[in-house]
């Protein structure tokens, strides 16, 4: 079968690899029928992620058709229609009885690589997402071994559009679980969502699906604060306004009651190293590791909350603690629980509170998709996401 | 180092920046607070780790954050994920204060010349269950991959065999307790190869989480301390096997089976190499 792979460190491929097989009685084989390219790919990408292996099977956010299933697979049989969260999770052990799928204890099998460098606790697998994260391949290929099969695919029996339900398995759960953790209350509290990438977008959607009476996005893209102001948002481009005074100014002086950093640590095309030095140089010229952090806690309201949706993977300095203790603010932030939130944003699809393909901005083959990784990474052409179809 | 990034040990925490004093920081006079966690409880039990003057401990920090990036900024994946490991064990280190070479591979001796090792974990079955599967002493090598064989000569002893560098080693031990869906202890006979005791808990965990098994060990390295430092170098040494072991234990009574990418299709099957 076709699949991009990751050949080093900003090097995306696409090669032939052997089709994948049925590993254990659990994992079911799933025809890929849509697949995306999302922003944490980039990381891995640039290598900011620590062990990837050449050869490594790109892609978590993917959709398709059941084509075989193991033995013990009870929930799906084959010529279901699903979309598959980009976390794997056992459904068995504490955290995934509490819901809290992406903390799974029991779905990595490198667990002891990611206890070396996480205080000895390791988070669930990923597809396609280092082997720090359990190793799996990933779904930008023709077809995908999905293990844990009963718990994680989710059957679509109505007849939206791969394009409406694809994001389910990432950007729109991780959007929405960053809006639901600040806790809105609803047409009183008002959100700022820095970052207006695709995970921002939804977790700029989701908070007015949750009833927030304001929703402020902040960027620097024309494109992606157009979008952002398509759905009602007030938005403030921080290359051309003081982002903490504009925030002031929308609230009264209040600050925004909760803020989403959907930035994180957002390293596309540099090392961490040459990161640091140039994000000095440049500090209004694009967000550094820590720029969205700072001002999240520096706008954010008295009681308010900081949600991090964003991926931060190491260690990071000059956090403004004082400002967040001073204030009394409240840290949410993970990995998207993203099994617990699909049937009832499925739902709302179905209802036609939101329609998840706004966010698409190119669509094409597995073969063009080295070069989207590039647009995408370096937000030309108005890039925002990009949905490849393995078959086209 | 950066001035503004706060060094612990020359830096006293309650003067770092007035300007954003809690107002629960003034402390009584004289009262002088640390920020760290207290060595003496986080080294426990038979530790031999000493203490790290401060400018020792700012060094070894210094350099398990230059590993760390190094470690980040390296192409190779494998180079990346170990300096970076190391660093943040360096870095770990210097944030506890202790010594490093005592430390860093973190062995524990206790005054008799013996390592202790001690992990746990938190299984979603009863304790009678886990107990059970522990007790069929037989049966322990599918959990404990390094085990050959446990042989059962009677109601309390039996003979354990492991791999080893050079061919296999192999003891008799007896059960020195016995509490059902409790407790298991043991201890080698005279003569072992490798003399080691230990015990197995299974306490019940709050709430519904099932059982919470903690394994002590105790054992003789056959080489010394040299030893068992070189076995943890090769990832031969019981702390790493109990880790994995456990974990093993874990998957097997909660899923029924172990997760695995061996054998899954990638790039490097294409081009004859391992999957
Ligand atoms: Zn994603
Ligand atoms: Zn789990």
């Amino acid at each position: 079968m076709k699949a991009i792979v990751w050949q080093g460190t900003n090097r995306v491929g696409v090669e032939t690899v052997p089709d994948p097989t049925l590993l254990l009685p659990t994992d079911a084989i799933v025809r890929v029928t849509s697949t995306a390219i999302c922003g944490s790919d980039l990381h891995l990408l640039d290598g900011v992620i620590p062990s990837m292996e050449r050869g490594d099977i790109l892609g978590h956010e993917f959709m398709g058709e059941v084509v075989e299933i193991g033995r013990d697979v009870k929930n799906l049989k084959v010529g279901d229609r699903v979309v598959v969260p980009f976390n794997i999770a056992c459904g068995a052990c504490d955290p995934c009885r509490r819901g809290l799928f992406s903390a799974c204890d029991n779905s990595n099998p490198n667990h002891r690589m990611a206890e070396a460098l996480y205080g000895g606790v390791s988070g669930g697998g990923l597809f396609g997402y280092s082997h720090m994260y359990g190793g799996y391949a990933g779904g930008q290929a023709q077809y995908v071994r999905v293990p844990f099969a009963d718990v994680g695919p989710h059957r679509i029996e109505s007849d939206l559009r791969d394009e409406q339900v694809l994001f389910l398995t990432d950007i729109f759960p991780t959007g929405y679980q960053a809006a639901e953790q600040c806790g809105i209350v609803p047409g009183r509290d008002v959100v700022a969502v820095f970052g207006a990438g695709p995970v921002g977008q939804f977790a700029a959607r989701s908070a007015q699906l949750l009833g927030a009476a304001h929703v402020i996005v902040i960027d620097r893209v024309p494109e992606r604060l157009a979008m952002a102001a398509a759905a009602g948002c007030q938005t403030i481009n921080y290359e051309q306004d003081d982002v903490l005074v504009a925030l002031r100014e929308a609230t009264g002086g209040r600050g925004p009651d909760h803020v989403i950093d959907a930035v994180g640590m957002e390293a596309h095309g540099h090392g961490p190293g040459a990161l640091a030095d140039t994000a000095r140089q440049r500090l209004r010229l694009s967000f550094d590791r820590i720029t969205a952090l700072r001002w999240a806690l520096l706008s954010c309201a008295k009681g308010g909350t900081v949600s991090l949706p964003g991926v931060y993977g190491g260690l990071i300095d000059k956090v403004p603690m004082g400002a967040a203790f001073a204030k009394g603010l409240t840290f949410r932030m993970g990995q998207t629980h993203t099994h617990r939130h699909v049937a009832p944003l499925l739902s709302r699809i179905e209802a036609g509170e939101i329609d998840p393909s706004f966010v698409i901005t190119h669509r094409a083959t597995l073969d063009e998709a080295p070069d989207l990784y590039r647009t995408f990474r370096d937000k030309h052409d108005g890039c925002v996401k990009v949905v490849l179809n393995p078959w086209g | 180092m950066n001035p503004d990034s706060t060094n612990p040990d020359t830096t006293n925490p309650d003067t770092t920046n007035p300007g954003n004093t809690s107002p629960d920081s003034p402390k009584p006079d004289g009262q002088v607070t640390s920020d760290r966690t207290p060595e003496s409880q986080a080294a426990g039990e038979g530790s031999t780790g000493a203490h790290m003057p401060p400018l020792e401990r700012s060094v070894v920090g210094s350099v398990g954050v230059a590993l760390i990036g190094a470690g980040l900024r390296s192409a190779r994946p494998l180079q990346k994920l170990v300096l970076g490991g190391v660093g943040a064990g360096l870095t770990a280190l210097a944030a506890t204060g202790r010594n490093p070479l005592a430390t860093a591979l973190k062995i524990r001796q206790n005054a008799q010349g013996e390592v202790l090792v001690s992990d746990a974990v938190t299984v979603g079955k009863p304790a009678a269950e886990l107990y059970a599967r522990w007790r069929d002493l037989a049966r322990l090598p599918d959990l404990m991959t390094h085990l050959q064989a446990v042989e059962v000569l009677d109601g309390r002893r039996s003979r354990w065999t492991v791999k080893a560098p050079a061919g296999t080693v192999s003891w008799e031990a007896e059960l020195t307790a016995d509490e059902p869906g409790q407790r298991l202890a043991w201890q080698s006979l005279p003569g072992a190869a490798v003399e080691n005791h230990g015990e197995v808990l299974f306490r019940p965990a709050p709430g519904d989480r099932g059982t919470e098994v903690i394994v002590r060990l105790t054992y003789r390295p056959p080489a010394g301390t040299a030893g068992a430092v070189v076995a943890r170098l090769a990832g031969e040494e019981p702390a790493q096997q109990l880790r994995d072991d456990l974990m093993r234990f874990k998957r097997e009574q909660e899923l029924g089976f172990a997760p695995t990418t061996q054998g899954q299709s990638s790039g490097r099957a294409a081009t004859g190499g391992p999957a």
